[in-house]
Formats: C-alpha cells, structure tokens, sequence
C-alpha cells in the first residue's frame, strides 16, 4: 500500500495542530457541530436502555469477530449464489487495481461514488484519476471537501470544518453557482450538478456498514439517496467494504443500526436504510446489471491477531468518539493528518500505517475517558490508546508485536534515566545518599527542561528529604 | 485474487488458533420487546414520521383515492407514475379524472427513459410492505411493478399504509415477515421521511437528492 502522502503528513503532527489551534474559525465550527452532536445523541437515547443495548452491540460485534473467517466465506457463499461478484484484497492498492480492472472491462469513463471511508483510506480517487477515470463524490459534505481539494475532516460530516460563506464561496469559484448563504439554495444546486452526473455516470461506488453473511445483504445507511442512487442508477455497482464490517444474522442489524444512527447524529433511524442482496432480475427494470463486493483487509487480519487489539474491529464507524473527545473538538479532524481522525482513528491508523509513521497519534489525549463511555460498541479505547503508548516505547526485542513500528519512540535518553533510577532504588544507602545530594543541589537543577517547562515551572527538589524530616521530627519530639 | 483470499483466511484462522474467543450471549429483549397497542404503534409511527418532515393523512380505505387527487392538485403537482397492477396502484389508475393528473407506468427499463424519469415526473405513488413505529420508517421492497426508482427520483412520494400493517421495531418486523427464511429481495428499504442532508454547517435541507416530500396515506 502507498502511504506516502499520508505518512508525509502525519509527521507534521504539532505544527498541523498548532496551527489548528491558532485558527478560531475551526475552532468555533468544531466546537458548534460536536456541542449540537453530544446533545442529539443524548437526546436520541432518552427512554432508551442505553448500558443494556450497548450490551448487545458489543455481543454482536464479538460474535461477528469470533467467527470472522467462517462469516466471510459464508458471505461470498450467499453473495455468489445472488449474483454478486466478490473480490478479494489484501492491501488498498490491491483493492483500487481490482477496481480500476472491473473499470476498465465495462470501458467505464466516469465513477460517481457514494460515501465510502474505507475508499478514503485508499484513496481510490487519486488512483483512478490517475488511470484517466474521473470519480465524483456524491454525498453532499464529500462533494464539498472534493471541490475544495481536500479530505473529509469527520467520519461523518466530511465538510464539518466549514461553514456556509465559506461554502457558498467555494461553490461559486468551482461551479459558477451564485453566491448565497441560503443552504436551500446552495444544496438544490448541488443536486441539480450532480443528477446530470448521476444519469451519465458508468459506475457507481459504495461503502457499506454492515453485511449481513446469513443472507449476503450489504446494509447502507444514509439521508441524501444518494447512496440510493449511486447503488442503483449506473449499470455497474462496486460495493467495497473492510473485511470487519460483516455481522452473522439479519436480526444483528437491529441493535447496530439502532446504535449507529443515535451515536452519529442523534437520529432515530436515517432516512434510508439501503440493503441490497443482489443485481437486476431478468424482469426488473431498473437496477444495477452487475454487483461487485470488494473485501479489504489492508492491515486488519494483523490486528487480529491480538485478543487486546482485535477490539479495535468492532468499530461501526459512528463517530461519536470524536464529537465527545476534547482534543478532537478543538484540533479538529485535518489536524491528524489521517484517514480517521480523533480517538478511534488513534487507535485504528497506527495499525494501517505502522507506529513508525503515527507515533504521535496515541499521545495525543488525555485519556479522560470520554470515547470509552460513548462508544456503543463498547470499545476500550483509552486502554487501547496506553497500550500502544507502551508499544511505542518497548524495544523488548524477546517480546515481538503485531503492531509495526513497535519500538518506535524508545530512546537511549530515557532509556538510561530509567536505568539509572532503578540502580538507585534498588539499594538504601545509594537511594539516601542520591536524596541528600540531590537536596543539597537543588538549585543547579535547570530552569528550562524541554517541553515540560514551555507551560510549567521546572520541578525543584525540596530542601529537605522525607528520611530528613522524619527524623526531625521523632529526635525532636514536635508534637 | 485467489491468493488473496486465501492469504488473508490464513491469516484470520492463524490468528485465532491459539486465543478461542467465546463472545458473550446475545440477548434481544431491548430491541423486541415493546407492548404497544395497534393505536400506539400508529400514534408512535405518526408522531415519528411527522418529526422528519413526512407528511401524514389518515383516511378512510373507498376515499383515499380522491384525497389524493386533492393533495396533487394542492401541491400542483400534474403527473403522476403508478403501477397499473398493484392493487394500490390499480386503484388511482381507475378513479383517474379527466381534469386530475395524467398518470404513467414504469413499463420499460429505466435506461430507455431515464431523462423523462429524472426531469419531467412530478410523483409516484407506491404501496408498501408495513411500517415500523419506533423509528417512524416505512418498509419496501421494490418489486417489478414498483421498481427502486419510484421512490426515489420523483420529488414526491406517496405511499399507502394499512392502518394495521404497523410494527413495533424492526425486529419485530424481520421476525414476523421472515425476511432471513423467505430470502432477501434484490433491494429492500426502510425510508423514514423525505431525503435530506445536514452537511452544510448543519443546517437540515430536504430533497438533496432524493424526494423533498414524503407523503403517507394511512389507510383506517
């Protein structure tokens, strides 16, 4: 898989963040839709028995990941028999080759593409502008972050970073659309641009959120249709999914969806649930003639590998990890610079990616907890998070890891301070005499130690040492 | 990619080899239970569509046709797609009035008229196959009288309802219809109101992409 353009970037973690910071029009356009969005979701489970409900999601997500392998084959078993072609990829470029090669045996010239993280994650649409294939985001927020030439900035607001003018702006340098701050007006033109696309377009290409391996169902789950459409208009539909999205039974649908739509946007259900088992009949008459499911792996099958880290696979891709998270809120979600942003995106890109190349992301919270109590699924993700701190930091070469770029932050620095401090500790009279002199020096310590003094005062030893001032205290008889 | 798939297999089943994971039950209670009478699933469902900005009549079984016909012409609406076959359908092709809207099937694959169905249909009119009333939602399965598109690319959709075709949750309805036994229809929906979109600067807009109006006629 390439991931130059990414690793470039997620390297620039701090001054991406900095500058995220130092911007007070992100910061109120974050801060605005997550305040909307907690609220909402909270109010979507009133009535509700949330911790039970959380409960079976987590129990259907396990039960889905403890037969994986068996459900995957179960799907391309019932997917087959339907009419639906399956495909097989290891990495993502693997996944945008088979894509482009389904492309090319049908002479496709123009892809319109419902949302789809995963085709994020491979960045499908640079691979096939690449091969002369033109690829249009059709969800509204994504047709937006296209035309400015950028990345979605949330799971599932891609455009959540801005706002109307700058929108409205956007549209009219890109499109010619009048400039207005009326959202009416500028989604009818979207709408009117995109249904010309819609009617032309060769091949439509989805995400999908869960399937169903029972009976070798995709379930998409949107508000706009144009989901609806791009699985339905052109003659071609290329669904691509990750190999973790699969559920065992229909029946599991009900809690996830239930789950999904309350945890994203507070919605009690969406406008439409999508679920699609297969191509045009003979008699039908509207439809896609073929139906391709591209199954991905791309570093999944390796988390698996870990009990511990495997449940970072639950995931169903709400989102509301990040609208609670406070560091997400107010860096927002370019900042990290990754497919997915915010907690979950902390936990799941180091994985894709290598800890080499996203070594800052599990450093970057303050494991407050809030993605763990949020998360619907019940994923552990603070503990997640220190256990890829610790990853990053253990060079144990006797204790090999799944996780790539294991090792990554270790450094002799700390490596020998650490060393030096049990040698200390490890005897009393070295322990004592290190406390006294360390007492009696105290003012050689510098005022100026890195990072930790940019918005701290330097630690200072104290005058005395505990041994000290116990021992005045008994010989002297204070009480 | 065969080898892919046997690949990535491998790796899946190796992983799990020595680490058996034993998932805890499932238990369905709180998304099935729910003791709601025919009345208050209707109300429920009502009150649930209506928050989405569907639209909702309740009329009597001989007298939806002509109220119908009294919306279209309210909203100005002159064309009107319907299947000539389905009962539901059946029934606004035989009451049609010379001065009411000019009716038209989905007779012929999409792709021998596509731009007349993008541009120049105002409605459609489809059955349906129940509701839910938790969610508000109703249930479709597109069918060769009725195909997807009807309830998608004309900006109004009415759909007829049974007073009594209402379930209390999804599972309720997957269960007692047997969807996962009768097999799957190539596409089956749930639509909860008209199509909409939040994603500029959260502000709710309807008709993005599919219908703006989603209007139900529940049949008592």
């Amino acid at each position: 898989m390439s991931l130059a353009p990414h690793s470039q970037e997620v390297r620039h973690f701090h001054p991406r963040v900095r500058s995220a910071l130092d911007n007070p029009q992100i910061r109120s356009n974050f801060r605005n839709a997550m305040d909307g969005l907690m609220s909402k979701r909270q109010n979507a489970f009133n009535g509700w028995d949330l911790e039970s409900l959380r409960d079976l999601g987590a129990a259907v997500r396990l039960r889905a990941l403890s037969r994986l392998p068996e459900l995957l084959e179960q799907l391309e078993d019932n997917c087959s028999r339907q009419g639906i072609r399956v495909h097989w990829a290891e990495t993502g470029e693997q996944a945008c080759e088979i894509i482009r090669d389904i492309c090319k045996a049908r002479d496709a010239r123009t892809v319109i593409k419902g949302k789809s993280m995963v085709s994020e994650e491979m960045e499908l649409n640079h691979f096939l502008e690449a091969e002369g294939i033109e690829a249009l985001e059709s969800d509204l927020g994504e047709y937006i972050v296209q035309l400015a030439k950028e990345t979605p900035s949330h799971i599932i607001m891609p455009a959540i970073h801005k706002n109307t003018a700058e929108i409205s702006e956007l549209m009219h340098d890109r499109t010619g659309t009048e400039r207005s701050h009326d959202v009416a007006y500028l989604t009818a033109a979207a709408r009117q641009q995109l249904r010309e696309k819609f009617m032309k377009a060769d091949v439509g290409i989805s995400g999908v959120n869960f399937a169903v391996a029972q009976t070798g169902t995709l379930c998409l789950v949107e508000n706009e249709g144009n989901g609806r459409l791009t699985t339905t208009v052109p003659p071609c539909h290329i669904a691509v999914t990750g190999i973790e999205k699969v559920v065992e039974h229909l029946e599991d649908v009900t809690p996830l969806l239930a789950l999904l739509t309350r945890s994203a946007t507070g919605q009690h259900v969406t406008t439409y649930v999508n679920m699609i088992s297969g191509p045009r009949k003979a008699d039908e008459f509207d439809g896609p003639e073929e139906v391709h499911l591209v199954l991905v792996d791309s570093g999944r099958s390796s988390i698996y590998q870990d009990q511990e880290l495997m449940d970072t696979l639950r995931c169903i891709r709400c989102g509301a990890c990040m609208n609670h998270c406070p560091v997400y809120t107010r860096v927002g979600g370019h900042a990290y610079g990754t497919t997915y942003p915010g907690p979950i995106g902390k936990i799941l890109m180091p994985h894709l990616m290598g800890l080499e190349n996203t070594q800052d992301l599990p450093s970057a919270s303050t494991l407050c907890g809030a993605c763990g109590e949020v998360c619907p699924v019940r994923i552990p993700i603070p503990k997640l998070l220190q256990r890829l701190r610790k990853e990053s930091v253990d060079g144990d070469s006797l204790r090999p890891s799944v996780v790539r770029g294991h090792g990554v932050k270790r450094n002799w620095k700390e490596r020998l301070a650490w060393n030096g401090f049990r040698w200390l500790f490890r005897n009393p009279r070295r322990y004592r005499l290190f406390g006294s002199l360390l007492t009696r020096f105290r003012w050689f310590t510098p005022s100026q130690v890195g990072p930790w003094t940019r918005y701290r005062t330097s630690p200072k030893p104290a005058a005395k040492t505990l041994h000290q001032m116990m021992n005045e205290r008994t010989r002297g008889g204070a009480r | 990619m065969t080898a892919a798939r046997t690949a990535i297999l491998q790796r899946l089943r190796a992983g799990r080899g020595n680490q058996p994971l034993s998932p805890p039950a499932s238990d369905f209670s709180v998304v099935r239970d729910r003791d709601w009478t025919t009345a208050e699933k209707l109300e429920r469902f009502e009150t649930m569509i209506t928050s989405v900005n569907g639209e909702v009549h309740r009329v009597a079984e001989d007298r939806w046709v002509d109220h119908l016909w009294a919306l279209m012409a309210a909203k100005g609406l002159t064309n009107l797609l319907a299947s000539p076959e389905t009962s539901v359908g059946r029934e606004a092709w035989t009451r049609q009035r010379e001065s009411g809207p000019r009716l038209r099937a989905y007779d012929s694959p999409i792709d021998d008229w596509k731009p007349e169905l993008f541009n120049n249909v105002d409605a459609a009119l489809t059955g349906c196959r129940g509701a839910i009333a938790e969610t508000g939602s109703l249930i479709l399965w597109p069918t060769v009288q009725e195909p997807r598109l009807m309830s998608l690319v004309p900006p109004v959709h009415f759909v007829v309802l049974g007073a009594d075709q209402i379930y209390a949750t999804f599972y309720q309805a997957l269960a007692e219809q047997g969807w996962a036994d009768l097999g799957m229809p190539a596409n089956a929906l749930l639509i909860s109101g008209p199509s909409k979109t939040a994603d500029i600067e959260q502000t709710l807009a309807y008709g993005v992409h599919g219908p703006r109006e989603l209007v139900v006629l529940i049949l008592e």
